[in-house]
């Protein structure tokens, strides 16, 4: 599972290719357009580099976190089956983070810079994930809805110029077809049960429809700076073509449940082919990915205390010929 | 102390606002580069990389990342700092050059010598 990298819109865009040796980069340009990948040692320029390992980082830490609110109910899962699908998915979600943070690392940022900056707050993770799982249903809304929104979204990034998060991502795919279909098992298996469970399910998705509108980011048509990173397939498409994407998707297949989603306005256009639907609130979306959701404080305290924790293991292991280079590949 | 919906956070008695030294160079050892192989006969793939403290726990790390769902019947491991590799700056070092026509397939054809000969000796 995954969100969005979350890239301000307003950004100053201008110093974007400033001081990149022209010539290198009508190369770059040029091999990116033909379709080919890029590798770590190639020449980038720095804003291509900055902007990947900013995504590719926050995509990792994504999947760390995410294992958090979904991990809430695997002590209490609603029967042996059903707890050990969860630890699975649970489990890939943590390996998908450890492929993440490779492939940022052949960029140059080691992975401890990378774990320091999440635990102190100044790198993003999906936003999502600083909402909490109340119910088991809840678990069951993001395993099927958070991960179908990630799947567009890798789906798109796995055709990216990057090899190494390319590679990553196909990898990350095809474990995320099991996690959506589990999702949906898991969430079918509620609405198509009691009264009460029907009421669960219900309400967990009212909990969560406006995190899953806000998963793909604010609208970034107009931005100079999400043209050239399209540009440079970095970001593959527009925030609002993916949720669109997502909409015509799975809003069918939840109403096709006899559920529904608060948003009186939610239906698709006939005359424009697209969704029309009342604009998320970004003010909210903004303020809690700035810390002040419901649950950031205790998804870092819990990061932290993990990290700390287990780090005389990892001192006990150190041999003093230890020596770190940027990986290859 | 975190009082999460998660009882597994709540009985580690987690500070809220705990603080913690950051993690110095090295905290996550090396990393070793990855090779699979999907099935008997097939050549080794290399896969990515884990981050290990020594080889058996690379080859552990390897077989959960790389492994998880049985696409592997072998894994290699090897320190990231003993490969050696060529740059893809001189690539052109592969590139083959006309003169060398002589070690290709394509460099050899018979059929016309062979229409010319029969065409004149009326074979």
């Amino acid at each position: 599972m995954y969100g969005n990298a979350y890239i301000d819109p307003n950004e100053k865009a201008n110093s974007i290719v400033a001081g990149e040796d022209p010539e290198k980069l009508a190369e770059f340009e040029a091999r990116i357009s033909k379709g080919e990948k890029i590798e770590p040692k190639d020449w980038m320029p720095q804003e291509y580099r900055k902007q990947l390992i900013r995504m590719i980082e926050q995509h990792a830490h994504s999947e760390i976190i995410g294992a958090l609110p979904e991990g809430t109910w695997i002590t209490r899962a609603p029967g042996f089956q059903r707890k050990l699908a969860l630890m699975a998915k649970v489990q890939d979600e943590v390996g998908h983070a450890q492929l993440l943070y490779s492939a940022a690392e052949t960029l140059g940022k080691s992975r401890e810079a990378m774990i320091n900056d999440l635990i102190t707050g100044k790198s993003k993770y999906s936003n999502v994930f600083n909402y909490p799982a109340f119910e088991w249903a809840d678990a069951c809304i993001i395993a099927w809805l958070i991960d179908a929104g990630a799947i567009i979204n890798q789906v798109a990034n796995a055709k990216g110029s990057y090899g190494p998060y390319c590679r990553a991502l196909d990898r990350i795919c095809t474990e995320e077809s099991f996690h959506l279909k589990y999702g949906h098992d898991a969430v079918v298996t509620l609405a198509t049960g009691t009264p009460y469970q029907r009421k669960m399910v219900q309400d967990a998705l009212t909990r969560w429809w406006p995190p899953i509108m806000h998963f793909f980011g604010p609208s970034d048509k107009i931005s100079q700076h999400t043209e050239i990173l399209m540009k440079w397939k970095v970001k593959m498409a527009s925030n609002d073509d993916m949720r669109q994407q997502y909409l015509n998707m799975y809003v069918p297949k939840i109403w096709d449940l006899g559920l529904t989603l608060p948003d009186p306005n939610l239906k698709k256009n006939e005359e424009t082919g697209k969704w029309d639907y009342t604009e998320p609130d970004w003010e909210e979306f903004k303020r809690v990915i700035n810390g002040d959701g419901p649950c950031n404080a205790e998804r870092l305290a819990v990061r932290r205390n993990a990290e700390e924790r287990g780090r005389w293991v990892r001192e006990a292991l150190k041999t003093a010929d230890t020596k770190y280079i940027v990986p290859l590949a | 102390m975190i009082k999460s919906l998660d009882p597994r956070i709540t009985r580690a008695e987690i500070e809220l606002t705990n603080t913690i030294a950051p993690l110095e160079e090295n905290d996550q050892w090396e990393t070793y580069e990855v090779f699979h192989q999907k099935k008997r006969g097939d050549q080794h793939m290399h896969v990515g990389i884990v981050h290990a403290a020594n080889p058996e726990m690379a080859l552990l790390f390897a077989k959960e990342q790389y492994g998880r769902r049985g696409q592997s019947v072998n894994i290699w491991v090897v320190k990231t700092r003993e490969v050696y590799t060529t740059d893809y700056e001189d690539s052109d070092i592969f590139d083959t050059v006309p003169e060398k026509m002589f070690r290709e397939a394509g460099g050899y054809k018979v059929m016309e010598k062979i229409n010319k000969y029969k065409k004149e000796h009326k074979i």
